[in-house]
C-alpha cells in the first residue's frame, strides 16, 4: 500500500481546506472583476477621452559630455549641436518614396538606411532610427523645407563630441563609438542604450562613467504625425563631469610637431609626482573621424596604412632600450660592488667572450675608459665586461626593482609591460638555457630586453628625484571645476629604486656628462641656459653583422634601420621635467632623439619662446 | 499496462478550457501584433501558434505515465533544477541584465520555469508522506522551508525578482493547504515583518528606490509608471463593450509596452471592453475551480496536494499579471498565462495542466 493514500483525517482536513480555498479564489476573483468593471464601466468614459487624445510618448534627453582640460585650463575636447535626422518606421507611409527623397535632400545611403529601419522596425516600431548623424547646413536647411512631405521623418538636436583641436593627443585622449552588444550586455555601461556613444579609448573610455552624465527624460505630448506640443514632465539630464589632465598643451604641440611625419613616441613627466606633461605618439589619427560612427573609407585608411595609426606608442610600443639600459647596469654594478668607478676597462672595438667577439659601435675602440667615460661616450665593451661580472640575475632583479618588465600603472589595460629576461623566463620560452653572450647583449640594452617609453620616462625621473619611482599619471582632476572635485591627482609610488645616494650620484654626474661633455653621445641636446643630462640609446632591429654587410648606414633599407632613443631630465640639479624619446628607425640616438630632447625641455621650462609658438600656430 | 479506464476518464472539460484560452490568446496576440507591418509581426502570432502545437504535445506526453511515478523522480528532479539553476548563473546567456537562460543548441529555456514544477512535485511528496497532521507547527516545516528558499534564492540572483515572489507565494500557498497552526502562521509572518525595517536601513540608496518605483510606479513616470499609465488608459477606454477586434487605438498607436507579451491583457481589454475581461476572467475562474475538483476528486494524497500546487501557481500568475495591467500590483514581469507570448512559460504550463489532466485521469485507479 501506498504511503500517500488518504487517511481518514487527512481526507477530512483536505475536504475542509479545498472549501477554504474555493472561497478564496471566488473573492480574489471577485476583486479582478470589480477593478475591470471600475477601470472600464464606471471610469471607462474618463479612460476613453484620454485615450482619444492621447498623444504622449517618452523622449530621451542627451546628457552633455564633460569636457577635456589641459593643466591649464585649455578646452582640449568639449561639445557642438549635431542635427541627427531620425525615422520612426511606424510612422512611414511610402518607405521607398521616402528613402529616395532623404537620400536627395540629405546625401542618405538608400541601401543601408533601408537595411537600418529594417532591423529596428521588426522589434520597435514606433521607436525613432537614427540614420544620419550631424546634417550639414544646407542638408538640415533641405530637410527642414521638405518636412511637409517627409512624414516619420524627425530631427534631432543632440550633443556632439568636438576634438578641437583634430590629431592633438589623440591617443592620449582616444574617441567614442557606438556601443557595441557585448558591452551592451556587460552591465558596466547601466545607462546606455542602443546608439549610444561611449569612450572606446584613452581618456574618454577610462572616465567614461564619470564624463558621460546621466540621461535625462521628458513625456511629450504629440500631434498625429509625431510633432511635439508640448512637454508634460522632465527630467533634466545630468551633465558629465569634466576631466583635467596634467597635460600642457603647448609641450604637447610641440611633442607632436617633433614627431610628425615619423613613427616613435614622447613621453614627458613631471619627474617629482609622475604627472604626464606630455604623450605623444606617431603616426596619429583625428578622433573627429569616429564620432557619429567612422565612414568605411577613413577606417581602412587608418588601418590598413601598415603603421597603426591607433597604438599608442608610448604606453604599447615595445623597444630595445639600447644603451639607455647601461644606467641599470651601472647602477647595479656600483651598488653590487662590482664596479670600481676608477677602475678602468681597455675599449679595443671588440670585446671576446670564448671565440665570439662582441663589437663595440666605436669601431676602433674607446681606448681605456673608466665609469664615467663609459656612460659619456657610451662604450660598448666596458659594459660586456660589467654585464658578464654582474650576470645575468643582477642585471634582471636590478632592472625590475627600477619599475622596468612591468606595467607603470598607467593604463592597466592597453600598456605593455616590457621585458626583462631572466633565467626562468629563457627556459620556458625558447626551452634552451641562458647563454653567456646574451647577458652580454642584454648588458648593453639588447636581446630579449624590451621597455615602453612611458617606462623609461618613469625610470628616468626616479634616478634623478632621489630613487623614488612614480606612477606617471594624467588626471590632474575630475568634476565640475577646479572647486568642485569628485576625483583629484595624488602622486603615487609605486616603488624605490633603494640605491644608495653617492652612486646616484655618480651615475647623474655622468648623464650629464653625455650631454655637456666633449665626445659625449647626446651633445645635441645641449643647452646654454640650463644644464641637461640624458643617454642616447640606439637599439638594433637587425644585429651589428647584418647591418655591416649592407654597407654605409644609408644603405640600410629604413625598415632595417636602428631606433633611436634619448632619455633626459633637466634642469639636473632640480630636476622639472624628464622626457623619454624612441624615434622608430630613426638612426641614432644622439641625432635622432636627442635635438627633440633639447626642443622639449626648452619649450616647458619657457626659455625659447619661438619653438613654441612655431608648434602652437602650425 | 494500458487501461481503458484512462480514456473513459479523460478530462474533456480541461482540455476544452485550455483549447479556448489557447484561441483567445492567438486571436488576441494576431490584434496586437498586427500594425507592425512587415512578416516579422505576423511571425509573432505564428510563432504562437506553433508553440501551442509543441505546447498541446507537452500536454499529451505528460498524460502518459502513471503520476505515482513522480513519487520516486520528486527529490533527483529537486537536486537537478537546482544544479540547472546553479549552472545558469555562470553560463546562463544574460538579456538586459540578468541571466536565465540555457541554451541547448538551438533551442533556449528558463530553468526557473522547471523550478515552479519541481517545487509543486517535491513538496507534494513532502506533504503527502505525513499522515494524521491537524496542522504543521514551524518546527515540523524547516525541511520545506529549505526546499523553498534554495530555489528562491538562486532565480533572485538572476535577478528575477517576478518569478521569486510567484515560487514563494504558490509554495507558501500549499503549506497553507496542507494546514499550518495558526499560532505558528502568525509568528512567521511576526518574525517576517520584524526583519524587514533591518533589511531596509541595509540597503544602498538606489536600491531603496528600486524598491520604492517598484510599490509606486507613479515615482518613475519614465518607466514603470508611464507603462502602467497607459495600460489602464487601453482598459478603461474599451468600456463595456470594446473598441473592436483590431481597433484598439492604444494597441495601433503603440502606446502600450510590451503588448504582446506582459501587457496582452490590456490589448484584449481595449478591444472587447469589460465584456471580453470578464469572460477571460471566468475561463480563468473555471480553470482554476476545475483544478480544485480535480484535487478533491484524486484519491491519493500526493495527487491530490500535487492538483494544489498546480493551482495554487497559476491562480498566483493570473492574480499577479492581470494586478499589474490594472495597476493594482507593482509591475513585474510575469506574463498572463496561456495568453501572453512567450515558448518558455507556455511550454511549463502546458506541462503543468498535463500533470493536472493526468492526476484527473487516474482518479479512480483504486477503485
Amino acid at each position: 500500500m501506498r504511503t500517500s493514500e488518504f487517511d481518514p483525517l487527512s481526507l477530512e482536513l483536505f475536504d475542509r481546506q479545498l472549501k477554504k480555498l474555493t472561497l478564496v479564489v471566488l473573492a480574489v476573483f471577485g476583486v479582478l472583476v470589480l477593478r475591470f468593471w471600475f477601470l472600464q464601466v464606471v471610469n471607462g468614459s474618463v479612460y476613453r477621452t484620454r485615450s482619444e487624445s492621447n498623444r504622449i510618448r517618452l523622449q530621451d534627453i542627451s546628457p552633455f559630455r564633460g569636457m577635456i582640460l589641459d593643466r591649464n585650463g585649455a578646452i582640449l575636447v568639449d561639445n557642438r549641436p549635431s542635427y541627427d535626422l531620425y525615422v520612426v518606421p511606424e510612422e512611414v507611409q511610402d518607405l521607398e518614396e521616402l528613402l529616395e527623397r532623404l537620400s536627395r535632400l540629405a546625401g542618405l545611403g538608400a541601401e543601408e538606411a533601408e537595411q537600418k529601419l529594417d532591423e529596428a522596425s521588426l522589434r520597435y516600431p514606433f521607436r525613432p532610427v537614427c540614420l544620419k548623424r550631424d546634417l550639414s547646413r544646407d542638408e538640415l536647411a533641405r530637410v527642414e523645407t521638405h518636412r511637409f512631405n517627409l512624414p516619420g521623418v524627425i530631427i534631432k538636436v543632440a550633443p556632439q563630441r568636438r576634438y578641437v583641436n583634430g590629431t592633438f593627443a589623440s591617443h592620449l585622449i582616444g574617441y567614442l563609438g557606438e556601443i557595441n552588444e557585448n558591452q551592451l550586455k556587460s552591465g558596466q555601461y547601466e545607462d546606455s542604450k542602443p546608439g549610444d556613444l561611449i569612450g572606446k579609448s584613452g581618456v574618454e573610455w577610462k572616465w567614461q562613467r564619470d564624463l558621460n552624465g546621466v540621461r535625462g527624460g521628458a513625456q511629450v505630448e504629440v500631434d498625429a504625425t509625431g510633432r511635439k506640443i508640448r512637454v508634460m514632465v522632465r527630467k533634466n539630464p545630468i551633465p558629465g563631469e569634466n576631466v583635467c589632465l596634467t597635460i600642457d598643451k603647448d609641450l604637447q604641440a610641440v611633442a607632436e610637431k617633433a614627431l610628425a611625419g615619423k613613427s616613435g613616441a614622447i613621453a614627458v613627466m613631471d619627474p617629482n609626482n609622475g604627472e604626464i606633461l606630455a604623450l605623444a605618439s606617431g603616426p596619429s589619427f583625428d578622433p573627429n573621424l569616429f564620432v557619429g560612427g567612422i565612414d568605411r573609407a577613413s577606417w581602412e585608411g587608418i588601418v590598413l596604412s601598415g603603421n597603426f595609426p591607433l597604438q599608442n606608442r608610448a604606453l604599447s610600443g615595445q623597444y630595445p632600450p639600447g644603451s639607455v639600459f647601461k644606467i641599470v647596469v651601472a647602477l647595479a654594478g656600483l651598488e653590487e660592488g662590482i664596479i670600481d668607478p676608477e677602475e678602468e676597462v681597455v675599449c679595443t672595438g671588440i670585446y671576446y667572450l670564448g671565440r665570439r667577439g662582441y663589437r663595440c659601435w666605436k669601431r676602433y675602440g674607446h681606448g681605456p675608459v673608466s665609469l664615467h667615460r663609459a656612460l659619456v661616450e657610451s662604450c660598448d665593451v666596458y659594459f660586456y665586461d660589467m654585464g658578464r661580472r654582474l650576470g645575468i640575475d643582477k642585471i634582471s632583479e636590478y632592472a625590475m626593482r627600477f619599475g622596468l618588465g612591468k606595467r607603470s600603472g598607467f593604463d592597466p589595460v592597453h600598456e605593455k609591460a616590457g621585458l626583462i629576461p631572466t633565467r626562468d623566463w629563457k627556459l620556458k620560452r625558447w626551452g634552451v638555457p641562458w647563454q653567456g653572450g646574451e647577458t652580454l647583449s642584454t648588458a648593453i640594452g639588447q636581446s630579449f630586453v624590451l621597455v615602453t617609453p612611458i617606462q623609461m620616462a618613469a625610470f628616468v625621473s626616479a634616478v634623478f628625484n632621489g630613487g623614488i619611482v612614480y606612477r606617471p599619471q594624467v588626471t590632474k582632476w575630475v568634476g565640475k571645476s577646479e572647486t568642485e572635485k569628485i576625483h583629484e591627482f595624488a602622486p603615487v609610488v609605486t616603488g624605490k629604486i633603494g640605491i644608495k645616494r653617492e652612486h646616484l650620484e655618480f651615475v647623474k654626474n655622468a648623464l650629464i656628462g653625455v650631454v655637456n661633455e666633449p665626445h659625449g653621445t647626446g651633445g645635441r641636446a645641449r643647452l646654454k641656459e640650463v644644464t641637461v643630462a640624458g643617454k642616447t640609446g640606439t637599439s638594433q632591429v637587425i644585429a651589428r653583422q647584418k647591418e655591416e654587410e649592407l654597407g654605409s648606414k644609408e644603405g640600410i633599407p629604413v625598415q632595417f634601420r636602428d631606433h633611436a632613443w634619448f632619455v633626459a631630465v633637466a634642469p639636473a640639479e632640480n630636476p622639472r621635467i624628464a622626457v623619454a624619446i624612441v624615434i622608430e628607425h630613426g638612426g641614432h640616438g644622439g641625432s635622432a632623439a636627442a635635438p627633440i630632447a633639447g626642443q622639449l625641455i626648452k619649450a616647458y621650462l619657457g626659455l625659447d619662446r619661438s619653438v613654441l609658438a612655431e608648434a602652437v600656430t602650425n | 499496462m494500458f487501461d481503458r479506464r484512462l480514456v473513459q476518464n479523460f478530462d474533456w472539460i480541461l482540455l476544452l478550457l485550455l483549447l479556448l484560452l489557447a484561441g483567445i490568446s492567438i486571436l488576441n496576440l494576431y490584434s496586437a501584433t498586427y500594425t507592425i507591418r512587415d512578416v516579422g509581426g505576423s511571425q509573432v502570432f505564428l510563432k504562437q501558434i506553433y508553440w501551442f502545437l509543441i505546447g498541446f504535445s507537452v500536454f499529451f506526453v505528460m498524460t502518459t505515465f502513471n503520476y505515482f511515478a513522480l513519487e520516486r523522480l520528486a527529490y533527483p528532479a529537486y537536486i537537478f533544477t537546482i544544479a540547472l539553476l546553479i549552472f545558469v548563473l555562470f553560463v546562463g546567456k544574460v538579456t538586459s541584465g540578468s541571466q536565465r537562460w540555457l541554451s541547448l543548441g538551438p533551442v533556449s529555456f528558463q530553468p526557473s520555469e522547471l523550478a515552479k514544477i519541481a517545487m509543486v512535485i517535491v513538496l507534494a511528496k513532502f506533504f503527502s508522506e505525513k499522515r494524521g497532521y491537524r496542522g504543521y507547527r514551524l518546527r515540523d516545516l524547516w525541511q520545506p522551508f529549505i526546499l523553498i528558499a534554495a530555489p528562491s534564492v538562486l532565480i533572485l540572483k538572476e535577478p528575477d525578482l517576478g518569478t521569486t515572489l510567484l515560487l514563494v507565494a504558490g509554495s507558501f500557498s500549499m503549506i497553507l493547504f496542507v494546514k499550518m497552526y495558526w499560532k505558528s502562521l502568525l509568528i512567521l509572518v511576526g518574525s517576517a515583518a520584524s526583519v524587514a525595517p533591518f533589511i531596509w536601513f541595509n540597503l544602498k540608496e538606489y536600491q531603496k528606490m528600486r524598491i520604492l518605483t517598484f510599490i509606486r510606479p507613479d515615482m518613475d513616470p519614465f518607466g514603470a509608471g508611464y507603462h502602467i499609465n497607459q495600460s489602464k488608459i487601453a482598459i478603461g477606454s474599451g468600456l463595456l463593450w470594446g473598441k473592436g477586434f483590431l481597433h484598439g487605438t492604444q494597441t495601433r498607436l503603440h502606446f502600450l509596452p510590451e503588448q504582446h507579451t506582459d501587457f496582452a491583457l490590456s490589448v484584449l481589454a481595449e478591444e472587447w471592453g469589460f465584456a471580453g475581461t470578464a469572460f477571460l476572467l471566468l475561463l480563468y475562474l473555471f480553470l482554476i475551480l476545475w483544478g480544485l475538483n480535480i484535487a478533491k476528486a484524486s484519491k491519493d494524497k500526493f495527487g491530490s496536494i500535487m492538483a494544489v500546487g498546480i493551482v495554487a501557481f497559476i491562480f498566483w500568475q493570473i492574480v499577479i499579471n492581470v494586478g499589474m495591467v490594472t495597476g493594482l500590483l507593482p509591475v513585474v514581469g510575469i506574463p498572463l498565462l496561456l495568453f501572453s507570448y512567450g515558448g518558455s512559460s507556455l511550454i511549463s504550463t502546458m506541462a503543468a495542466m498535463g500533470l493536472l489532466m493526468n492526476i484527473s485521469m487516474r482518479r479512480f485507479m483504486f477503485q
